[in-house]
């Protein structure tokens, strides 16, 4: 058995036992990582709401011999009051905090998953900015960081690129943004197109600062659609009515 | 391993929340051997439960041999304010501290957007038709103080707004009895929030 410090942001837990809760970790350095809190349910327990799903935290880890090791200590990095305080912030982070799940693979470390979740949670639970474009920002990158990133520059399908091709259709499965020729999937307008390049051509925080930009609705629809189709399954918290 | 009866005791017992299939190998061995007539109380309290038991009309909280609960069948009961919580089993905890004398609501469930629950497979329409027809003054949201339960209390809270209907939260904080240099950042900060004047 060995004693190792790690970050990590809470991805959700699972009740074991009487007063156990198996709490699954993104961790900074080891990927996903399941590990057991014991009596954590306890209202006298000295975890509190430490490792409650979206906190952030540093923690102390023995690290057993099976797939499950044992909370020790937790200290908290960033809460979230504003995020956990709103609703809509609230069902966003969650999203974020469902897709950061299935893209994470158990004990390997992923340090740029890691930190795009803890810098959008960060987002989140600012007052100062808009919510809105966060979800979308994440699922966008995350695509990219799973090697699924979609081409914005020209036709994904004919190749055709140039100012003179309007790019009017987007559909990941047929690798992004589609001409008149080629189109299929969901209609895609200029300002989103436009929208989803500033995220990815490194204008993000741009996007995130001021208040939600034209095409918003449209990207968080396209980008969530994408998402699903790249992790092959529906994401329950944005699809629950008080999702997005 | 094993066929027939026994078989199928173990599984079923194995469906239990909490049982595993050690534990429920335990139990289905315990139950052979233990006396015909004990065994067959259990059996019998498990079909009476199943046959007595409904859910209360108005509150969605256990309810035996009627339509309504024994707090919604209590004339003395404040009907103007409700204790909404996730779960019969709060109503028993509510009821321990003999300071709440009004109705309840049972959501039967929490808002829990990782699992795909939402308000729909919750009795919150029912809490709402519930306001608008009973008169009631006060809804008192005593969802558990997790994510899931604040969810709840944000989503519910949001929804009887333009009813005009007086919302409370149950307050959340420091366990009585506790070290102030433990508690965590998010419960210490609850806590804070919900500061009150000390009367002097
Ligand atoms: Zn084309
Ligand atoms: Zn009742």
């Amino acid at each position: 058995m060995t004693l190792f410090k790690e970050r990590g942001v809470v991805l959700r837990s699972y009740r074991l036992g009487e007063a156990d809760r198996i709490v699954v970790f993104l961790t900074e350095s080891h990927g996903k990582v399941r590990a057991v809190a014991k009596g954590v349910r306890r209202t006298t327990s000295k975890f509190g709401a430490r490792l409650e799903p979206m906190s952030h935290v540093l923690m102390l880890l023995w690290a057993g011999r099976g797939d499950l090791d044992i909370v020790k200590q937790v200290e908290i990095v960033d809460h979230f009051p504003v995020l956990r305080g709103d609703l809509g912030r609230l069902t966003r982070g969650l999203s974020l905090i469902e897709v950061a799940e299935q893209m994470a693979q158990e004990r390997h470390s992923d340090p740029r998953l890691y930190s795009m979740l803890v810098g959008a949670l960060r987002v989140l639970d600012d007052t100062t900015r808009d919510p809105a474009m966060v979800a979308p920002s994440f699922f966008l990158k995350a695509l990219v960081l799973d090697g699924a990133e979609p081409v914005l520059d020209g036709c994904a399908s004919c190749g055709l690129s140039g100012d003179h091709v309007k790019l009017v259709a987007f559909s990941l499965p047929d690798g992004g943004a589609l001409c008149s020729n080629c189109r299929r999937g969901r209609p895609l307008s200029a300002p989103a197109l436009e929208l989803m390049r500033r995220i990815l051509g490194g204008t993000l925080g741009n996007v995130l600062s001021g208040p939600a930009p034209v095409g918003t609705e449209e990207v968080t629809l396209l980008t969530t659609e994408a998402v699903e189709s790249h992790l092959e399954r529906r994401l329950r918290s944005v699809r629950s009515a008080t999702g997005i | 391993m094993y066929t027939g009866s026994l078989r199928s005791l173990i599984d079923e017992l194995g469906r239990l929340p909490g049982i595993g299939p050690k534990s429920a190998q335990r139990i289905a061995f315990y139950l052979l051997k233990v006396p015909d007539e004990d065994a067959l109380r259990l059996s019998a309290a498990i079909e009476a439960v199943k046959e007595h038991t409904t859910l209360c009309e108005r509150c969605y909280n256990v309810a035996e041999g009627g339509e309504l609960c024994a707090y919604c069948g209590d004339e003395r009961r404040e009907a103007g304010i409700v204790c909404v919580v996730e779960d019969p089993r709060d109503i028993v905890a509510v009821e321990r501290t003999r300071q709440f004398h009004g109705r309840y609501h049972v959501l039967q469930g929490a808002l829990n957007p990782l699992e795909g629950i939402g308000p729909e497979q919750l009795r919150v329409a029912e809490l709402l038709s519930r306001v608008k027809a009973e008169g009631i003054h006060e809804v008192i949201l005593c969802t558990n103080p997790n994510l899931e339960g604040e969810a709840t209390a944000m989503y519910v809270a949001q929804l009887l707004q333009p009813v005009g209907v007086r919302v409370t939260r149950i307050a959340s904080g420091l366990p009585v009895g506790g070290d102030l240099e433990y508690a965590d950042e998010l419960t210490l900060g609850r806590a804070l929030e919900g500061r009150r004047d000390v009367e002097r």
